[in-house]
């Protein structure tokens, strides 16, 4: 089943006389459980199409269907609501709140929820960062963890509200090469728990963890392929190198984005 | 997002700026605590006068020879005489002159006010007499050189033994002393009430004032409802006294004791008013100041906002967060300075200085009225947060 179905997504930003078309009729089609790589250069469209996919940008055209919802033509609270419920965000720089314990940022989207308004959120929360391996470090700030650990607890608040899709954005562009593997290898898990992921990144080696690639140019998609190395029955690969630190360490020596 | 959320939200982020959250309540404290005192000070004062004026004797008529200006005093012994022997409605009537002058005798000397009344004159104050007599009506006839004295005068002149029957001089003439007054301690303003020497009108009129002219009759009414009739009556008598033909104005003024605690009541309402207008001005001031830190806060917290958005906070979310945040600062300075005004008020009234009386219904008004500049000022800044663009906010530094 199709979590994401976009037909001929347009957006235009206007500055004056000039227009800019960032997105310029793009179609994609996500399935349920797929792990996909927006890939491009900078200006190629990929941002415009990660926040046009999470809902916190409206296109100028095109219809976009998200988890069996039409998301044309809702409203800024209805669209709230989509990103409170569908949508878990992992950002580059994390995006935590500073002076927040760990717990407490990854409660955020549940105090949101109006749905869910009896959800013991402190449970969840606990539940959620558990997940990503942090529970020794719920109540520790953001300055008191490392960058990995942070994205781990961003990835966790992502997660607590048990969404249709995550997406990521850059979610390596902070880390060395190290904790980008813990983090691409938490992505692959959850991934392989059956949670679909929707990722942006402009580097080739962290594309290569996902089963499918957009490549996007000028707004439009240049080129899409299915990752021959990886595909549902990769995550076994993955996990196994995670479990030898020794491969690890080659991989981090060698710069070499093993599977 | 709960209002118990959210209070304990902006707490939070109130406690992480502690200098700049202080700085800014202040404002408001100084706003409310200084509405507060000055209007208690101007509802004291407006107590006071009323006491003042309620203490000035029972169910009083006082009658001024004056009407306006350049009018000429016509009241005369005569006029009170008449009073007393035609009026039904009235109790007791006095012509009173004051003067000052210094009496002299016992221990040393003792610049005073001078009273010179007739016998009436204690009924309608509702004096009491702690040890002697009054001077008596023939007294007053006779012009005799006696006088009633005031506690102060009595601790002055002759401390320590009875001045009944001792003698002292006002301006060489030798008074006898046939009593004195039960002490009254100090007025609600302040002023001793002990501070007076009384002799007889006569008396006062040839030797102290030296006028045959009254500074002004007083009367008493029969009781407090027969007040109007009193007051009818006695004018009418005083123009019959004073020929006065039907139509022509009359050449002094009456009033009533109700109508001189509402005239300076008036007074002292406009000037409670006034205090706390201008008080008033200082809350303002204050709401402004949160207003200021408040979108500085907004600018500052830009990120958070983002963050917030995303993870899908409604609008109306980030607007209650940013109005509690307001209405939490200004609340608390709104309690902060109930707290110093009582704190104040406690020490104007223990220092005697001035009375100031506290309303409790106005601790209420102005604890909501803070509250309300918080909202007010509040409500622009969290407007603004409000509207922001997730990805452009997700973007800022």
């Amino acid at each position: 089943m199709a979590v994401i179905e976009m037909r001929g997504i347009e957006r235009h930003y206007s500055f004056g006389e000039i227009t800019v078309r960032a997105l310029d009729g793009v179609d994609v089609t996500i399935q349920e459980r797929e792990f996909v790589a927006i890939m491009g250069a900078s200006g190629s469209g990929k941002s415009t199409l990660m926040n046009v996919i999470g809902c916190l940008d409206v296109p100028t055209a095109g219809s976009y269907i998200l988890d069996g919802m039409n998301t044309s033509g809702a409203s800024a609270d209805s669209l709230a609501d989509i990103r409170n419920m569908k949508i878990g965000f992992v950002f580059q720089g994390f995006n935590l709140l500073q002076k927040t314990t760990a717990l407490e940022n990854v409660e955020l989207p549940l105090l949101y929820n109006r749905r869910e308004e009896r959800v013991n959120a402190e449970a969840r929360a606990r539940e959620a960062l558990e997940r990503v391996g942090l529970a020794q470090r719920m109540h520790h700030i953001p300055t008191q963890l490392s960058g990995g650990q942070q994205q781990r607890v961003a990835i966790a608040r992502a997660l607590v509200t048990r969404p249709a899709i995550i997406i990521a954005d850059e979610p390596t562009g902070n880390l060395d090469t190290e904790m980008s593997f813990e983090i691409m290898s938490l992505f692959q898990e959850l991934n392989d728990s059956g949670i679909t992921v929707v990722m942006v990144t402009h580097e080739n080696d962290i594309a290569l963890w996902a089963q499918r690639k957009i490549v996007l140019r000028d707004g439009r998609i240049l080129r899409e392929e299915k990752n021959a190395l990886r595909g549902p029955a990769g995550g076994g690969a993955a996990r196994a190198v995670s479990a030898f630190p020794a491969l690890r360490e080659a991989k981090t020596f060698l710069r070499v984005p093993l599977p | 997002m709960k209002a118990s959320v959210l209070v304990k939200l902006s707490l939070r982020s109130i406690l992480r700026n502690r200098m700049r959250s202080l700085l800014t309540t202040l404002g408001i404290i100084i706003g409310v605590c200084s509405v507060i005192v000055m209007v208690a000070i101007g509802e004291g004062t407006q107590a006071s006068i009323h006491d003042n004026i309620a203490s000035m004797g029972t169910n009083l008529i006082m009658i001024s020879p004056y009407r306006g200006p350049n009018s000429v005093n016509r009241l005369v012994v005569e006029d009170v005489e008449k009073i007393r022997r035609e009026a039904v409605y009235v109790s007791a009537a006095s012509g009173v002159v004051r003067g000052s002058g210094i009496a002299v005798g016992g221990v040393g000397s003792w610049s005073t006010t001078i009273y010179g009344v007739e016998p009436d004159y204690i009924i309608i104050k509702e004096w009491k007499i702690a040890e002697g007599d009054f001077f008596s009506g023939r007294d007053v006839s006779v012009r005799a050189k006696k006088a009633v004295i005031g506690s102060t005068i009595a601790g002055e002149l002759f401390p320590g033994e009875s001045p009944v029957g001792k003698r002292f001089r006002i301006a060489n003439t030798p008074f006898e002393i046939t009593g004195v007054l039960e002490s009254k301690g100090a007025s609600s303003m302040g002023g001793d009430q002990d501070d007076l020497i009384i002799v007889p009108l006569t008396t006062a009129m040839s030797r102290i004032r030296r006028s045959r002219n009254l500074q002004s009759i007083e009367v008493s009414a029969v009781s407090e409802n027969r007040m109007d009739q009193a007051q009818a009556e006695v004018e009418e008598i005083l123009r019959e006294s004073h020929r006065l033909p039907p139509g022509a104005e009359s050449d002094f003024s009456i009033f009533n004791q109700a109508e001189i605690i509402e005239m300076a009541s008036s007074v002292a309402r406009t000037l409670t008013m006034l205090l706390g207008a201008i008080a008033g001005v200082s809350l303002l001031v204050g709401g402004i100041g949160i207003m200021n830190i408040m979108l500085v806060s907004v600018t500052e917290r830009t990120r958070e906002i983002g963050i917030r958005l995303s993870v899908g906070a409604r609008r109306r979310d980030i607007m209650r967060q940013f109005l509690t945040e307001s209405v939490v600062l200004s609340l608390s300075g709104g309690v902060i300075g109930i707290l110093f005004a009582l704190g104040a008020v406690k020490i104007l009234n223990s220092s005697g200085v001035l009375r100031a009386i506290v309303n409790p219904v106005f601790i209420l008004i102005s604890a909501g009225f803070a509250a309300l500049v918080g909202i007010f000022f509040g409500y622009y800044p969290a407007q603004k947060a409000s509207r922001m663009n997730p990805i452009d906010a997700l973007r800022a530094d």
